[in-house]
């Protein structure tokens, strides 16, 4: 099957920090893959490359079988511009730890927004649909509610489905818990429990290990812009083979 | 802090007695003799103030008389036109320099950094007269072969002004529609990244609405400011409610009269402004106050 992502040897700093250090993986179309970690060893840097909210400095990342970011001529690489790189952009749906919901506008209205202004939909059919997804995350009551009037669980499943509503074929989940009251936690692994049960190939970054053991067809543990181990979760959660991981684990549990 | 604790911290040996029977006794407010004497002396220097203004040399038949004379009331309307056409102007300039101060184009970024260090840097007066006295730099204008003007017809004492004051108050407008912009999390470009959007898209439908409720209301303070402005362009010869009020008292002589007559058109229009900005904030407000709660875990959970 072919991978609907390819990182090969990616590399980025911030300044003096080496947030990636020669990454190199193939995330097979249809599966889970939980990235673990503790921060700042680059897991959400991964993921927010793939999407490109951040440029890589060297290596190359392919989503669904395309060049991320640049477009090759002989032996160079030439980056896309600002509208080629916002088209490549749809085929990966994001989700991110504060949410991000559009703040002036209603549930509803945040759903919407990306069929009708980017994909130029029709209204009433995206409003449709939008219903329909509002309704997968138990949200249907809410379609008129500003960000500011929901939890924070809430917003999350508003903004799961305003990711779902771009058609992706790939869905990024940047720690989507880690804002979140801990009673509000539950409502949104739920909705990501359905979404992988569905076959959604899902990229997600968390701390939520039981999520990762029960969900996961893979676990990635990053350490310091580098992966450390990857497996199943079983092996990577229960029967980590690195001592660094052993570690994380035993500190997460604590 | 308990309440069994309070009154052992308090009263250490005499008030540790309690009295329950003084609790239907009547509170009695402190009295604030102070404020009543400062009021008295105020408002006694307030009556003198009124008093000789009734008694000086002010014709207030006269003030009457021209308070909606033709003269005045088509000076006004210059007025109010030339409020609107500048802020327009200037809020046209701003938005377009603001976004071109962020520009990641050096060249962009630096025309708009120059054009907001000049016009914040000289007088108004001074780039009035600059707009006015153009002719002297510039005879002719035009596009070779298209049209051509004279600058002396085309810059009349409307153009100049409109110019001065709407380049001069796109220059301010520009800072405060920045400031707008940054005062919007950067999480809502990158959401908006997410779904596909391009930069410009990015700014129009998610950026600049935010915005607006930062940008708001100074813009609604510097419309108050741009009609008081709008009295500058009198040195030019624009008719203005000013302007005419001075020819008119160069011929009879009632200077303070169509003074204090341009003063209460002014105030009239600035009154009626106020009201509108206080609605306009309220309403701003609102939408402020929906954003400073943006994780409030509030609502009841479905």
């Amino acid at each position: 099957m072919m991978p609907i992502v390819v990182a090969a040897d990616v590399r980025k700093t911030f300044g003096s920090v080496q947030a990636l250090n020669g990454v190199s993986m193939e995330i097979p179309a249809g599966q889970v893959l939980c990235i673990v970690g503790p921060s700042g060893s680059g897991k959400s840097t991964l993921l927010r490359c793939i999407n490109q909210l951040e440029r890589i400095d060297s290596g190359a990342i392919w989503v669904d079988g395309e060049l991320v970011g640049y477009r090759r001529v002989g032996d160079k690489l030439y980056e896309l511009t600002d509208s080629e790189i916002a088209r490549q952009r749809l085929t990966s749906g994001m989700v991110f730890q504060r949410f991000n919901l559009f703040q002036h506008m209603t549930a509803l209205e945040n759903i919407i927004e990306g069929p009708v202004t980017v994909q130029k939909r029709r209204r009433n059919e995206v409003t449709d649909e939008a219903m329909v997804l509002l309704e997968r995350v138990g949200l249907s009551a809410k379609r008129d509610a500003y960000p500011s009037e929901l939890s924070g669980g809430q917003q999350q499943r508003v903004a799961i489905a305003r990711a779902l509503a771009m058609k992706p074929k790939l869905m990024l989940f940047d720690e989507p818990t880690s804002a979140l009251d801990p009673e509000l936690v539950g409502e949104v692994l739920a909705v990501m429990k359905d979404l992988a049960r569905s076959g959604m190939t899902m990229i997600v970054v968390t701390h939520e290990l039981g999520f990762a053991r029960e969900v996961a067809n893979e676990v990635v543990f990053m350490d310091r812009g580098a992966i450390v181990e990857r497996g199943s979760p079983q092996e990577v959660l229960v029967h980590p083979q690195q001592q660094r991981t052993r570690d994380f684990i035993a500190a997460v549990l604590a | 802090m308990s309440s069994t604790t309070a009154p052992s911290s308090i009263g250490t040996g005499q008030t540790a007695r309690f009295d329950p029977s003084i609790a239907h006794l009547t509170h009695v407010p402190r009295r604030h003799y102070g404020r009543w004497i400062a009021s008295a002396l105020i408002l006694a220097a307030f009556a003198l103030v009124v008093k000789s203004f009734a008694e000086g040399q002010i014709d207030w038949a006269v003030v009457g008389q021209f308070f909606t004379a033709q003269s005045i009331i088509s000076g006004l309307g210059n007025t109010i036109i030339m409020t609107i056409c500048a802020m327009a102007l200037g809020i046209t300039l701003g938005v377009l320099f603001a976004i071109l101060v962020m520009s990641p184009n050096p060249v962009l970024k630096g025309i708009a950094v120059f054009y907001i260090w000049f016009f914040r840097g000289t007088p108004l007066l001074l780039q009035l007269l600059l707009w006015f006295n153009l002719a002297l730099v510039f005879p002719r204008i035009g596009i070779p072969g298209l049209f051509e003007a004279r600058v002396v017809d085309v810059m009349t004492p409307f153009v100049a002004t409109l110019l001065g004051l709407g380049i001069n108050q796109g220059a301010y407008t520009a800072e405060v529609v920045r400031s707008g912009i940054l005062s919007v999390d950067a999480g809502q470009t990158e959401a908006a990244k997410a779904i596909g959007m391009t930069r410009l898209t990015t700014l129009r439908r998610i950026v600049l609405p935010q915005a607006m409720r930062v940008i708001i209301p100074p813009v609604g303070n510097e419309v108050i400011s741009m009609v008081k402005l709008t009295s500058i362009a009198s040195v030019i010869g624009f008719a203005e409610v000013l302007r005419n009020a001075q020819t008119i008292y160069y011929a009879n002589a009632r200077v303070i009269e169509l003074l204090i007559v341009s003063a209460g058109w002014y105030l009239i229009i600035v009154t009626v402004l106020s009201i509108g900005q206080h609605f306009l904030e309220r309403y701003f407000a609102r939408g402020s106050g929906r954003r400073s709660r943006p994780a409030a875990p509030s609502a009841v959970e479905s």
